[in-house]
């Protein structure tokens, strides 16, 4: 039973020494592992770039709603062709644009050639550009009364309809192909001459698809002026000397802080140094089960949030301490002890929880994940200061074979 | 035992001598704001020879830019802040560094326009005083209003140390700036609450006859070892970061470094004092029922 109770702790300690290891230690050819793997890095970890895009009114074209859709439409177009793994674009209020993409090397380049306007060309198949976006009034997607069938309708303007007239009256059967930024779109056929400036294009899945061509054919014919509100760029030699440095560190702070607990606090010190391991394990496996990003801030706000984990600790220790100083039995001290402290560590966390939580709720973007970590320690931690270092000092005091005051006292 | 409380008039002192001065200088001068929250231009690159701040600056003036700010971080990197300019304008200087001066890479390219930097000056602010509200309710809720005010002299007090030393020595300040106030002001009313906590377990133990005075000075010496300890532990993380963790985040260590010390401070030797004296000073507000937990 006493024994049990030590082996219990040991069965611990092996655990919590090989979830962490498997979780931190990369090895090889098991993709699973390690769990750091599971999640992303955010822009500034391994470069990338973060846009705030505004439509503008020009002389030309007015930055109506309809006008930031084709924007969204268009920029997701040209993002899809740069091959980048998940990238974000989302409407932020009525007329600004966020795009987030990373891993790409030149982000610069890419910033330059997301607010160029869309250029769109009507080639025939020699390749010689015909019509251009210039000609086209407007694109609109339909369902065909009479077959039911999705479709598109361009509408061109009087200059456009008289080309188009011609080259379809001299193209018939041949392909007419459409290019958005030099990129092929489409290629429908010409099956008979269209004199009236009005076209057809058939032949979709669904009406989605003809909304998705239709935006992308508007977004040529009427560019938009997209001006840049907020603009930053992180090259992966910067991004990558980030993560590299401040997994060092963070490594020699955690070192420090075990080496300490141990140090002062004696055998409680060593329970709280495998309380902390495990904390850290435990955080990172919520922020990869939450499919979260980490950014530079966010690691920051996690190492961070080591030292502050450890307070919990440190304030049942030192109750301990004082239980055990009024001559109590160690297992009455250890009980005591945190029943003490419990009050204290809970409303001290709650406050700091307040802070996380208002932190998140009105910082701008790139220290939501500061924040956001912060927030997932503390409730983190008190589940490892609380449950599992008291769980590890009761099996340990119930054991009856570690109880020499010399191990708890100086 | 020392008795802290009673000497509270010097750690008042104390304080108020690097509080003013932090003060004065950001009634007069203000804040070294970073492009986040005035809108301009930050480019950080890195040559693959040795370059001057002259040569860079040569070039700058070629484009107008003659009243940007330069840094050199190593001999081969350097860092650019200009005021708002366009991205035709940014790259174009960027080009010319890369023909004029030599062979470069982009590290980092940030450009906020002014719109933005307004919006977040406003927000930030909006958080603060949102975090400061929420504290005082949580602490009014859970201990006493009073112990709420002598909480937010703390925090303010932290709050004024940090950004009186940031105005002082003219540091400049990042959004990451107002993620450090606000973590320090968690922080601060961390060690606050716990020494709160004494406080009131304290006084419900203590001998009707024993001084408030004694009562807060022995919680204070009770607490004194958590309160060293665990600021110990997070000055240790926060070292290891400040010179192991990159130029980034820089300042914003350098900001939480300074937090931690004027929040252990504060809890110690503002916080318990104040809350003393607001007890003796203000007249006796009739706390709700209920009010201890």
């Amino acid at each position: 039973m006493r024994l049990g109770n030590l082996l219990k702790v040991a069965v611990i300690l092996v655990v919590a020494a090989a979830v962490s290891l498997v979780s931190f230690y990369p090895v090889a050819g098991v993709p699973w592992l390690p769990l750091t793997q599971d999640i992303n890095l955010g822009l500034d970890l391994r470069g990338g770039v973060h846009v705030v895009l505004e439509a503008v009114d020009t002389e030309d074209a007015k930055a109506t709603p309809d006008a930031v859709q084709r924007s969204i439409g268009m920029l997701e177009e040209r993002i899809n062709q740069f091959g980048v793994t998940e990238p974000v674009i989302q409407q932020q209020g009525t007329n600004r644009i966020i795009v987030e993409i990373a891993g790409v090397d030149d982000p610069d380049a890419v910033v330059r050639d997301l607010i160029r306007p869309a250029y769109l060309e009507f080639r025939t198949e020699d390749g010689t550009t015909v019509l251009t976006g210039a000609d086209l009034s407007d694109a609109r997607e339909a369902i065909n009364p009479n077959t039911r069938e999705p479709e598109v309708n361009l509408t061109w303007n009087p200059e456009g309809a008289k080309t188009f007239a011609e080259v379809t009256a001299a193209h018939v059967g041949r392909r007419l192909g459409i290019y958005l930024d030099g990129h092929m779109l489409q290629n429908p056929e010409i099956k008979q001459p269209i004199p009236d400036g009005k076209a057809v294009i058939t032949g979709y899945e669904s009406l989605q698809e003809a909304n998705r061509v239709a935006v992308l054919l508007r977004s040529g014919a009427l560019p938009v002026k997209l001006d840049i509100m907020e603009k930053r760029t992180v090259g992966p030699q910067l991004g990558a000397d980030s993560l590299e440095r401040s997994v060092t560190a963070g490594a020699i702070g955690f070192g420090a802080i075990l080496l300490f607990m141990v140090l002062y606090y004696r055998l409680p010190g060593l329970v709280s140094a495998v309380s902390l391991v495990v904390y850290a394990t435990l955080v990172l496996l919520v922020l990869a089960a939450f499919n979260a990003t980490l950014t530079l801030a966010g690691i920051f706000g996690f190492l961070l949030s080591l030292g502050i984990a450890i307070d919990a600790n440190i304030i049942i220790f030192e109750r301990l301490k004082e239980e055990l100083r009024t001559g109590r039995s160690l297992r009455s001290a250890v009980d005591a002890g945190f029943k003490r402290a419990f009050v204290a560590i809970l409303d001290a966390n709650v406050t700091t929880l307040i802070a996380a939580v208002i932190l998140y709720v009105f910082a701008p973007v790139m220290i939501k994940g500061f924040a956001l970590t912060l927030g997932i320690g503390i409730l983190i931690s008190m589940f490892t200061g609380l449950v599992l270092t008291k769980w590890m000092l009761h099996l340990l005091a119930g054991s009856g074979m570690v109880n020499s005051p010399r191990l708890y006292l100086k | 035992m020392f008795h802290f409380v009673r000497q509270r008039k010097y750690w008042y002192l104390i304080s108020l001598l690097i509080i003013v001065p932090g003060i004065i200088s950001l009634l007069f001068r203000g804040l070294n704001l970073g492009i986040d929250f005035t809108g301009g231009s930050l480019v950080e690159v890195q040559f693959q020879k040795q370059v001057s701040v002259q040569e860079v600056r040569a070039v700058l003036t070629g484009h107008g830019l003659e009243r940007s700010v330069i840094q050199l971080s190593g001999d081969r990197q350097v860092l650019i802040r200009t005021g708002v300019i366009t991205e035709t304008q940014n790259q174009a200087m960027i080009e010319s560094l890369g023909k004029e001066v030599g062979t470069l890479t982009v590290l980092r390219n940030e450009a906020v326009g002014p719109v933005i930097g307004k919006e977040l000056a406003q927000r930030a602010i909006l958080a603060l005083l949102a975090a400061a509200v929420a504290i005082v309710v949580y602490i009014s809720w859970r201990f006493e209003f009073k112990q709420g005010l002598a909480a937010i002299v703390a925090l303010l007090h932290d709050a004024l140390i940090t950004i009186g030393i940031f105005s002082l020595f003219w540091i400049q300040v990042d959004s990451a700036f107002v993620a450090a106030v606000l973590t320090i002001l968690g922080y601060s009313i961390n060690a606050t609450i716990v020494i709160f906590d004494r406080i009131r377990e304290n006084a419900k133990a203590a001998k009707k006859t024993e001084p408030l005075e004694d009562v807060v000075n022995r919680s204070l010496w009770d607490t004194m070892a958590r309160s060293i300890n665990t600021s110990v532990t997070v000055m240790f993380m926060l070292l290891a970061l400040f010179f192991l963790g990159g130029a980034t985040l820089k300042a914003f260590v350098l900001a939480l470094m300074i937090g931690v010390v004027s929040g252990t401070w504060s809890s110690i030797f503002i916080a318990g004092p104040v809350w003393l004296d607001l007890r003796k000073r203000l007249p006796r507000s009739k706390r709700p029922a209920g009010a201890r937990a």
